[in-house]
């Protein structure tokens, strides 16, 4: 099954996040009121190995998995969407302290209130699909 | 001489156990440090290089680590071939996104209830609980989420219930509309050095200002 990769993953992913505590409200919380360095330390580490796997990546042409097509592309250019959709994932984020990343993980954490925030996320989204042509990009 | 050899078999026999048993329970000793060790809380540096690793061998598999699309993934597979042209594309394809999403429910599972067994977890900055007390939100204790907003009891209440379909509803609606969540753009388009998940993030950043300085304290002060 070539899903079962991506499922143990998301095992890890799940695992990794719970264990630094980044699902948990307080951590983001504590993040926003500049109270610990712990969330800044664990995103800036990330991003930190993820320039030097991606520049390493591109450098040497390495192959993907089994012949699969790295695909690493550009977002395109604009301010409205990315500074008017961020602000508004912001808000959220720092209202119930958790990202599409961690409302998933938190279900499995037994956390079932975050069922709603998984509802709401859905129906944003809905919102959003049926807005998108009317909206600035 | 036979009694005096006996005794010194005994001793030896006696130095020998006691080796044995000092050695396992230094073992013990480690195994239960290493036990401590995953139970408490993971190190910022060791969480991070492991996220950063997670991007890179989605990279690898040919993929882009990107969380937010699930929810357009669910919406699209929950309404079928609809009529709106943003969730009227084939799920099947982002079927290996939707697994990473059941493992991430799996692994938050097995993390909380194999490997959390530890008092010391949730050390957040004292200031902070200070802070949270005012707002008479209560502190972690062990928990992951305040009871304040995320208890059963709370859940029930029409405060309670819309605080977080509203936050939800944020998340929703903010992350396909910026293109992405903290990991399509604040881990793998910072990763590709992109501006535009520059400047998503630093919108993520004023939304979460104003909620954590303005919204909360709105909410929550009496």
């Amino acid at each position: 099954m070539k899903l079962i990769k991506f499922f143990i993953v998301g095992v890890v992913f799940g695992i990794v996040l719970t264990k630094a505590e980044a699902v948990s409200w307080y951590r983001i919380y504590e993040m926003f009121m500049f109270q610990s360095f712990h969330m800044y330390g664990i995103i800036a580490t990330a991003i930190f190995v993820g320039v030097t796997g991606i520049y390493l990546i591109k450098k040497k042409d390495i192959q993907g998995f089994k012949g699969a097509e790295i695909n690493i592309q550009d977002k395109d250019f604009s301010y409205s969407r990315y500074i008017i959709g961020g602000t508004m994932f912001g808000l959220g984020w720092g209202l119930v302290g958790s990202c599409p990343g961690p409302i998933f993980i938190l279900i499995g954490n037994g956390v079932f209130s975050i069922c709603v925030v998984l509802l709401g996320a859905l129906l944003g989204t809905y919102i959003y699909g049926i807005l998108k042509n009317k909206l600035p990009h | 001489m036979v009694v005096k050899c006996d005794t010194y078999v005994i001793f030896a026999k006696e130095k020998f156990i006691y080796e044995i048993e000092n050695k396992y329970s230094n073992s013990k000793n480690n195994i239960s440090q290493y036990m401590e060790v995953i139970q408490g809380t993971w190190h910022w540096a060791v969480s991070g290089f492991l996220i950063g690793l997670i991007m890179l061998v989605l990279t690898y598999f040919g993929k882009t680590f990107g969380m937010s699309s699930n929810l357009r993934n669910i919406c699209s597979l929950t309404f079928g071939k609809s009529k709106i042209e943003y969730f009227d594309f084939d799920w099947k394809e982002q079927r290996w996104n939707l697994a990473i999403a059941l493992g991430a429910i799996v692994g938050g599972f097995l993390a909380s209830y194999f490997l959390m067994d530890s008092p010391d977890i949730l050390q957040i900055n004292p200031k902070t609980i200070e802070n949270l007390q005012q707002l008479n939100i209560d502190a972690p204790n062990g928990k992951l989420g305040p009871d304040a907003m995320f208890s059963l009891e709370n859940l029930f209440t029409i405060k309670g219930f819309f605080i977080l379909l509203i936050g939800g509803f944020l998340i929703g609606f903010g992350t396909p509309y910026a293109g992405g969540c903290t990991s399509g753009h604040a881990i793998s388009g910072l990763s590709n050095l992109q501006i535009p998940s520059l400047i998503a993030v630093i919108g993520f950043f004023l939304g979460g200002l104003i909620s954590a300085h303005f919204l909360i304290p709105l909410i929550f002060g009496s």
